[in-house]
């Protein structure tokens, strides 16, 4: 007990520094001028995917759910925090503050939407939070191009027409413009509080994981009937854990809004296709391994952007390596195969016939 | 006052009356097996029971608790655990925490104490820990706490969903069919692990079974259930003696 | 008379969702599982005909045939390479991502062969327009023959089922995988065939939708297909007529939302119906409740 005790410690141990190590090694590429631009400007992004396969995997891998609007979480937060932002440039100058306020704005914000979306379809099959969740993600960008929003002195002014519609006095602003976002959020994020946050979310899954949450949980993954009979609160903890995946989604979407000067919601950056990025690092990183997920996103990141020449096939790649992972990981022949063939085994085997 | 009271239990699946006019008595303390032919009704009864099926008609009294038609949580709580008879365990979590998740409503601590590690959480922790050590010991499965639930052999994956269940802390504890799939060394076995469980715990159990040799061997009363309906119904040797007892299982 | 209108459309819309969601509420009732490509093996049955008829010159009724054809083998062909090693996993997910990537995988490869450029559209419907009230309501060739062939489509299918062999081995199969295979049904056979059918119609709907609205894309499928899931879990997944009701009713939804409510969030209203189905009755109009055997 003990022995297993520290074997999780050590394994946790292991992943924060891993990450660690990342921002040395990025650190002393930075002060060696031995980065190229491309790869800083990939630094805050690689963050940002990190937490969000992550959070995904504590969505797919522990609980057993499939979300493929993890994009519309990340996109809730991004705007959510970028308007706080906005508003409060000049109410709130100390950037570390503002910065602080809008993480909790874009998660709290996220997780909300999570629970709405949780609360009618977690208590039915699997199939139906994947389409829910897929419609969720393309609404949410959808809306975030029609809406417009506006200041003046009479307070907000919203429409989902164009920015005349508003109204707005002479002196007005029009802080969210339809399809062509926020503009002039102050870029806040940086690849250090990229790491820690990815530290914190870490810190949160691990934990939580290991936890009798978590293990209430796994439980309703390995067997929901099981779980009910020894009393575990079946929706309270899908729903707990679909909330907590969606608010750290929303961080990770907080991360990526402050990085950029605009913002806007397209299909390339909250759209299905993102949603599917997401997922791709969940499965090839493992599903349940949390640590698998983090270097899957770092790995995918920044290994299509050094061979520039293959960014046509990037998505196609994608497409097959999930394919391809699913039936070598999950066909029960396939797993028959690697047993018989594993290497651990035919080790064994031939120790046994040295012995013998 | 019998622990468990129940007063013509019955269910209908579309024009099916899978369990009709059902009652049974079980006294504190008191091994009490289910019997039957296949298709019978058994395991729905168990199903009603713990409120996975919520019943037609009847009354279903645990302790002097009312729980008919209640949610399969709730029932759980009120002090019903059961077994599977197609084993039901968490096969990618360890041993030992198959047997903490039953722990799950009698050890508790907040969300946030999980996270940040507040002492509420390594006192309960570790209280959780001996527990289930405890139990896993009962079973003779101390040995394979970090075990997978998954690559445990199938003797001890039944012994585990036991031990899971009286982790709950239950009055009653009904085990579907529990020797299925075993030979007859494990059988005798597990009828010495029943006994004792009863006997340690004070427990009162109610199972299924199809192997004779187990029923007589430890049950001290029996009810026979025959297309949904009891056949017969009272002390073990009596029942096995009952003419109509004899037809139902081995024909005219 | 603008309603009428509008209720013409979205019939004839909902025709097309009604005509795919039959290929999802077959295949989720043989195979218990959501075939997340479906909608993307109509955007390459609409791409055959289109190359067929501008590049091969072929006329209509062939370049039907001809993407009938190649949509039955794409859809045998990802029934037996993608999803029948996953058909016994130990997790459901495990099908319903690699269904994701198959999905994704199509997409990418119309991207790469056909460009990501909008493609508009031959009309392959040589039926002129029917003038209706002294030329107030007018019903396009295209509605007309959509609206037909649905009805076909659903005559042609329950006589299938219920009158055929292979038809009733279909039910089977959807009821009791085990026993039917016990009873002697080829179930592998079986599902493989239901994935033909589902495709065939889905090429058919490839065509319909593609007359109707003439612009292809790489990403033209997925929106109706998901769309027409929605339709099948309105009418009650694994019912046939509950996959037509659900179809028809979702494309009138969607076109009475378009016109009278707003047109950028008539896809929000559409999923807005179905939030409101799972949360009243996840069943469906039709749907009967499957209770999971403890």
């Amino acid at each position: 007990m003990k022995k297993k005790f520290d074997k999780t410690a050590k394994s946790n141990a292991i992943t924060y520094g891993m990450v660690i190590a990342f921002w040395v090694i990025i650190q002393i590429m930075i002060y060696t001028d031995n980065i190229s631009s491309l790869m800083k400007g990939l630094l805050v992004p690689v963050c940002a995917y990190a937490i969000l396969a992550v959070s995904l995997n504590l969505t797919v891998g522990i609980l057993g759910e499939l979300s493929l609007g993890h994009a519309g979480f990340m996109c809730v937060g991004a705007f959510a925090s970028a308007f706080f932002t906005i508003c409060m440039k000049d109410v709130i100058p100390v950037a570390g503050v503002r910065f602080t306020l809008a993480l909790l704005i874009g998660a709290a914000s996220a997780a909300v939407f999570g629970v709405l979306i949780g609360i009618p379809v977690l208590r039915l099959r699997g199939d139906y939070l994947a389409i829910v969740t897929l419609a969720f993600g393309e609404i949410i960008k959808n809306f975030m191009n029609i809406l417009f929003i506006g200041r003046d002195s009479q307070g907000l002014h919203f429409s989902t027409k164009d920015s005349v519609a508003l109204g707005l006095e002479p002196d007005g602003v029009v802080l969210l413009k339809g399809p062509q976002g926020i503009t002039g959020t102050s870029k806040d994020s940086t690849f250090t509080i990229g790491i820690i946050l990815l530290l914190i979310t870490l810190f949160i899954v691990l934990r939580l994981i290991q936890s009798r949450d978590g293990r209430a949980i796994k439980a309703i993954r390995d067997n929901r009937i099981a779980a009910e009979s020894i009393g575990i609160n079946i929706t309270k903890y899908k729903l707990m854990a679909f909330a907590i995946s969606a608010g750290l989604a929303g961080i990770g979407g907080v991360l990526y809004a402050h990085n950029l000067s605009t913002l806007t919601a397209t299909s390339k950056n909250f759209g299905y296709n993102m949603s599917i990025m997401i997922l791709v690092f969940v499965v090839l990183g493992g599903i349940g391994n949390i640590r698998g997920s983090v270097i899957a996103a770092a790995v995918l990141t920044v290994l299509p952007e050094l061979l520039r020449s293959l960014s046509d096939y990037r998505m196609l790649i994608y497409a097959i390596v999930l394919i391809v992972m699913m039936l070598f990981n999950w066909s029960p022949a396939a797993l028959e195969f690697r047993e018989r063939y594993s290497l651990k085994r035919l080790l064994h085997k031939n120790k046994a016939k040295e012995a013998a | 006052m019998a622990l468990l009271e129940v007063k013509n239990l019955g269910i209908s699946f579309g024009g099916l009356r899978a369990v009709n006019g059902f009652d049974i008595s079980i006294e504190k303390g008191q091994l009490y097996g289910l019997i039957g032919p296949n298709g019978a009704g058994k395991t729905t009864v168990f199903n009603l029971l713990t409120g996975v099926y919520k019943p037609d008609t009847g009354s279903v009294v645990l302790d002097g608790q009312d729980i008919t038609g209640k949610k399969t949580i709730d029932i759980s709580k009120a002090g019903i655990a059961r077994t599977f008879q197609n084993i039901r365990l968490f096969k990618d979590m360890s041993v030992l925490d198959n047997v903490k998740a039953g722990l799950h409503n009698s050890h508790t601590y907040p969300v946030l104490s999980g996270i940040f590690h507040l002492p509420s959480y390594h006192k309960v922790e570790k209280e959780m820990d001996e527990r289930a050590m405890e139990l896993l010991h009962v079973f003779e499965l101390d040995s394979e706490a970090g075990t997978l639930a998954a690559n445990l052999p199938y003797g001890k994956q039944r012994k585990l969903e036991i031990a899971r269940a009286m982790a709950t802390n239950p009055k009653l504890l009904l085990l579907d069919e529990p020797a299925a799939g075993m030979n007859p060394n494990e059988t005798q076995a597990l009828m010495d692990m029943i006994r004792f469980v009863r006997d340690h715990f004070d427990m009162t159990i109610l199972l299924i079974e199809h192997d004779m040799k187990l029923v007589s061997g430890i049950c001290e009363a029996l009810s026979v259930l025959n297309f949904g309906e009891i056949l017969a119904q009272g002390r073990t040797s009596d029942v096995l003696n009952n003419p109509q007892v004899i037809t139902a299982y081995l024909g005219e | 008379m603008s309603f009428l209108s509008y209720l013409i459309n979205g019939i004839s819309l909902g025709s097309v969702y009604a005509i795919i969601a039959l290929g999802y509420t077959m295949v989720y009732g043989i195979a218990k599982m959501l075939n997340f490509a479906h909608g993307d093996v109509i955007m390459i049955g609409a791409y055959v005909v289109f190359t067929a008829i501008t590049s091969m010159a072929l006329p209509v009724i062939p370049a039907i045939l001809l993407a009938v054809v190649a949509c039955t083998a794409l859809g045998v062909l990802i029934e037996r390479v993608a999803y029948r090693p996953l058909r016994n996993a130990a997790s459901p997910l495990a099908v319903l991502i690699t269904a994701i990537g198959v999905s994704y995988l199509l997409q990418n490869i119309a991207l790469l062969v056909f460009g990501a450029n909008t493609k508009s559209f031959p009309s392959v419907v040589g039926i002129k327009p029917l003038s209706l009230g002294g030329g107030a309501l007018t019903v396009s060739g295209e509605t007309i023959v959509t609206i037909l062939a649905c009805i076909v489509i659903m005559i042609g299918l329950t006589l299938f089922i219920n009158k055929t062999k292979a038809g009733q081995a279909m039910l089977a199969v959807s009821e009791d995988k085990g026993a039917a295979q016990l009873m002697g049904i080829n179930v592998n056979g079986t599902i493989a065939l239901t994935f033909a059918i589902g495709s065939a119609l889905a090429a058919i709907a490839g065509v319909l939708l593609c007359s109707a609205y003439p612009s292809l894309t790489p990403y033209t499928g997925s929106m109706p297909g998901i769309k027409a899931f929605v339709a099948a879990v309105f009418g009650g997944i694994g019912s046939i007529p509950g996959a037509m009701i659900g179809g028809i009713l979702l494309g009138v939804i969607e076109i009475f939302g378009k016109a009278y409510i707003s047109s950028q969030m008539a896809d929000a209203i559409v999923f807005g119906v179905l939030i409101i189905v799972l949360l009243v009755k996840p069943t469906g109009l039709l749907g009967k409740k499957i209770q999971e055997k403890v």
